[in-house]
């Protein structure tokens, strides 16, 4: 578990369009120059929005790079909630899902 | 002179980037006019250059080296940070006000050890009020950042010196200075539970605001405050600096819980300066 280089790994993805230059041309180099873990790297590569909100990122930060990656907003909180259903609770970091996975909005649900 | 105008308002990314999904155009639209009475209000105020109390989300500052409080030194400022399209806000060069900041900074440092930083990347926590606040950015403006992101955070006692040590610092230039305190109240954002909000805690927490109850205000523990108003409650941190800093009673322009698509309680008010 490296919660802290993961989402350093973001964080620089996120402010830096040198790393977003990198990350379109090199993902590989790019996150060999991180300290982390198989299955952050799988993560990372597959861009699986769930997965990274179980390993713990903040949703601060996870939804920069959902934006980045072009995912549309509802899709953005399926991807989370299909995430728990698959890979179980968040394992670290400050979330935790209270909601049981259903969404808040008519907009949402209207759709 | 002086501090001439302390309120707090919203920023949630919603409140520009998903205001095309809104359903409740009426409401959508009351909260835009309350943003553009605050902006008059900044104006009319002669305001040289406006303070925002931001509580960013990890666009500068991250667990390398996590300032409690900062203040922007910087020349000019970039934002948003965020896919421009995403935001519905485009990228913008803003201009800081350097010279006022430093003198700021040096003040507040007499009672509070805050951080300063000449550069600065603006995310929605910025963008979205200076999108209301002064849409053709030809505003000064000086960002300062509470840490109420990444734990530990700074406690609200702390919270509440700054906001006095601001208001000590506004007072000692002679420059009209503007401040506004950008956070949310209940909220989850980002989060599979987006959309929640616990509106009886919130008007709980506006009332003990715009009473200015210091004691009220700091009575909260994060533990509580995660527990009912989940992790962007923390956020309360901007809005008890600006009431720390206007010392007055609140006038509370706007609230609703109805327009849940922005993912946060939306919120307008301003303070007497006493
Ligand atoms: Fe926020």
């Amino acid at each position: 578990m490296s919660l802290y280089h993961l989402q350093k790994f973001l964080f620089e993805l996120n402010r830096g369009e040198l790393a977003q230059e990198k990350y379109r041309d090199d993902l590989p180099g790019l996150l060999h120059e991180y300290d982390l873990t198989d299955e952050e790297q799988a993560a990372l590569n597959a861009g699986d929005i769930g997965l990274l909100y179980v390993l713990g990122v903040n949703g601060q930060i996870l939804m920069h790079y959902a934006a980045f990656l072009g995912i549309e907003w509802f899709d953005y909180l399926n991807m989370m909630r299909e995430g728990i259903k698959k890979h179980g609770a968040v394992r670290d970091g400050v979330y935790a899902m209270t909601g049981g996975g259903s969404s808040f909005t008519d907009e949402e649900k209207n759709r | 002179m002086s501090l001439v105008y302390s309120g707090v308002l919203s920023h949630a990314p919603g409140i520009t980037g998903r205001a095309h999904l809104v359903e409740n155009i009426d409401k959508r639209e009351e909260f835009y006019a309350a943003l553009e009475q605050q902006r008059q209000d900044i104006a009319a105020a002669g305001t040289d250059a406006l303070i925002v109390i931001a509580a960013e989300h990890f666009a500068n500052f991250f667990m390398n080296n996590m300032p409690a409080f900062c203040i922007g030194i910087g020349d000019r400022y970039e934002g948003p940070i965020e896919d421009p399209e995403w935001l519905a806000i485009e990228k913008q060069s803003i201009p800081g006000a350097p010279d006022i900041g430093l003198r700021i900074a040096r003040e507040v440092m007499q009672t509070v050890d805050t951080a300063y930083a000449q550069e600065w990347k603006f995310d929605h926590g910025i963008s979205v009020p200076l999108h209301f606040l002064t849409p053709d950015y030809d505003l000064p403006i000086i960002p300062v950042n509470i840490n109420c992101q990444g734990p530990p955070l700074s406690p609200l006692h702390r919270c509440w010196a700054f906001g006095e040590a601001l208001r000590r610092a506004c007072d000692s230039v002679p420059e009209k200075i503007a401040l506004v305190g950008t956070g949310g109240i209940s909220h989850w954002p980002a989060t599979p539970d987006s959309g929640k909000i616990n509106e009886p805690w919130d008007r709980d927490f506006l009332d003990r605001l715009m009473r200015n109850d210091k004691e009220a205000l700091l009575a909260y523990t994060d533990e509580e405050t995660y527990r009912n108003a989940g992790q962007g409650g923390f956020e309360i941190r901007t809005f008890i600096a600006a009431a720390a800093a206007a010392a007055g009673l609140g006038d509370l322009q706007f609230y609703t819980a109805e327009l849940p698509i922005f993912a946060v309680g939306c919120t307008v008010a301003r303070f007497d300066i006493v």
